[in-house]
């Protein structure tokens, strides 16, 4: 397991926001987390990432304990995340963006008086991960110029140019429109194998998306999880179809997984 | 390109700006260098790690009355030794006072770093027998590059080997920290500027960087403040009143926190405009003040803000 909660419980208070969730994460997989607002699902991703302290249990990262340990320590350990909002850094351009998340990675922040520009291994990295989100023909843009899909295509690739190896993403296809949805799950999921990510934790609304790419799904429903098993179960879960899902929101048994999209960089912006 | 013809221009003239310009001029370049010098090292913590401060007068004043001590009591006269040991004692005295700072952001780092520079300068105030209280104490005429030029009259010494020792020192500090903004570390305090959270999660330590940029906007601060005391031969504590922090920020903000130079346009501008409103009117600060506001309304970019040219569009849209 490369990731693995144990009785978490978080506390608000008097308002029980998680209930006793225990999840795991193999190599190789790609999870999903699903749930009506207010389940629970950002407090799980912010305890996860070690941005939240849980009021009782256990979360383990590669066999180490990581409650509460913060974004800084959690990255240089190999695990990155995306957000919801998404945050970008607004006066950067897109290749600076990820030139920060490699030098980063390198550990090279403190190099006060090395040049930039000049360094091959960041320029070369932050380039890399540019054309596999198909963002390479934008990269002197300023990220505040892009439109909404690139810009959160730039925050997902900024995670990504860290090289971690496990990304969690929290609703990495929110607030853009359909035809854009299937083309960051194509490259997210394209990406994640050339750079050897060993596994993917997304929360996510669509169903669509949910049941076309996960290995696994979990339903969460007021600080519980419901349902943890693969999509086919989860379909014929009644349950969870009708407190998680909604029937009109299911998709069709057997409907195939999203068409592939065309190959980064061929991609129109 | 059309920066580096300006920036090539603007070096021609500072070089010659002493044998062409009245003296009385040539002097007021001296303030200008000094300034120069600490906006360089406050816009590092403004416009690249995006935390103003309201006290960096502090660093000035350690700068200068490291100066005042070196040259008056302890017999140090060589101006190369006065900077580094300004720049050293300014990154020392910041090291604690940054670590309590950082940790706060906006309003809050302004008024901390505020109420650090009133503690010293009530210190330097009350603390006669050490400092000379209001008075303040004198800076003996410095040797510069082991030259001592204490035969000069005053007025030669400045307008022309001072001139050009704070001139090259300028220069040296702005080629410092070009490299050091555009360097991976430079990089690192623009994404904390942007958005600290986002950041933190790319790895980006935020607190520690936001000190590392405090210490070295510090020892900029110090060694531009060493460079204040020799033309006026004395350091008094207003060098470290909070109305002094608060005309670097004005001069960066004149300027445009945005580049590079803007900085050191403000300080140019700042200092000419001073001189020229004084001399018209005994209320500068009257005009001074209708400026700022008229400058934050109007040209948040400041100066530099004015000229800039637009990114090119192609780059925009890619």
């Amino acid at each position: 397991m490369i990731l693995q909660a144990e009785g978490v419980r978080k506390l608000y208070g008097e308002f029980c926001a998680l209930d006793g969730v225990s999840l795991a994460i193999a190599p190789g997989e790609f999870v999903s987390i699903i749930g009506p607002n207010g389940a629970g699902k950002s407090t799980l991703i912010n305890v996860l990432t070690g941005v939240l302290r849980p009021s009782a249990g256990t979360v383990r990262f590669k066999e180490r304990d990581i409650r509460g340990i913060g974004p800084v320590a959690l990255a240089r350990l190999g695990m990155a995340r995306s957000f919801q909002l998404v945050p970008i850094f607004p006066d950067l351009t897109v290749l600076e963006t990820l030139q920060a998340a490699v030098v980063s990675r390198l550990g090279r922040g403190t190099r006060l008086f090395a040049s930039l520009r000049g360094d091959r291994e960041v320029q070369e990295g932050a380039l890399e991960v540019a054309e596999l989100f198909g963002l390479g023909g934008k990269q002197h843009a300023l990220a505040k110029e892009l439109p909404q899909g690139d810009k959160k295509l730039l925050d997902v690739a900024s995670a990504f140019a860290l090289r971690p190896e496990i990304i969690l993403l929290d609703e990495p296809t929110s607030g853009v429109s359909t035809a854009d949805k299937t083309v960051i799950m194509e490259i997210l999921v394209s990406a994640s194998r050339r750079i050897g990510i060993r596994a993917i934790l997304q929360v996510e609304h669509d169903m669509d998306i949910v049941f076309g790419y996960s290995d696994r799904i979990i339903a969460l429903h007021q600080g519980r999880v419901l349902a943890d098993a693969p999509p086919a179960e989860i379909r014929a879960d009644a349950r969870v179809v009708d407190m998680v899902i909604g029937r009109r929101h299911l998709p069709r048994a057997g409907s195939p997984p999203p068409p592939s999209s065309p190959p980064a960089g061929e991609r129109a912006g | 390109m059309t920066g580096r013809v300006v920036l090539a221009l603007a070096g021609a003239a500072a070089l010659a700006f002493p044998l062409v310009a009245p003296t009385y001029h040539t002097l007021l370049m001296l303030p200008f260098m000094a300034y120069g010098v600490v906006l360089l090292g406050l816009n590092l913590l403004f416009g690249y790690t995006g935390l103003v401060s309201f006290g960096h007068a502090l660093f000035i004043g350690v700068g200068a009355y490291a100066g005042a001590f070196l040259t008056g009591r302890l017999g140090v006269r060589h101006l190369e030794a006065i900077v580094l040991v300004a720049g050293v004692l300014g990154a020392l005295v910041a090291m604690p006072v940054g670590a309590l700072c950082v940790r706060y952001v906006k309003i809050y780092f302004g008024m901390l770093t505020l109420a650090f520079g009133m503690v010293f300068y009530t210190f330097l105030l009350k603390f006669y027998r050490l400092t000379g209280g209001d008075e303040g104490m004198p800076v003996l005429r410095p040797f510069l590059l082991g030259q001592d030029l204490g035969g000069m009259p005053k007025t030669d010494y400045l307008a022309g080997p001072y001139y050009y020792y704070s001139l090259a020192v300028l220069v040296a500090a702005a080629c410092c920290m070009w490299r050091i903004v555009h360097s991976p570390f430079g990089l690192c305090l623009k994404t904390i500027r942007d958005n600290p959270v986002k950041a933190e999660t790319l790895g980006v330590s935020v607190t520690r960087y936001r000190w590392y940029a405090f210490v070295i906007s510090a020892a900029y601060a110090a060694a531009g403040g060493a460079l204040l005391g020799p033309p006026t031969g004395n350091v008094d504590p207003t060098l470290a009143y909070w109305t002094h922090s608060g005309n670097i920020v004005f001069m960066t903000l004149l300027g445009g926190f945005g580049s590079f130079f803007g900085p050191l346009l403000g300080a140019f501008v700042f200092i000419y405009l001073q001189d020229f409103v004084m001399s018209l009117v005994p209320y500068w600060r009257l005009v001074f003040g209708a400026i700022l506001a008229a400058m934050v309304i109007f040209a948040p970019g400041g100066l530099m803000g004015l000229f800039a040219r637009r990114r090119p569009v192609e780059v925009a849209r890619g």
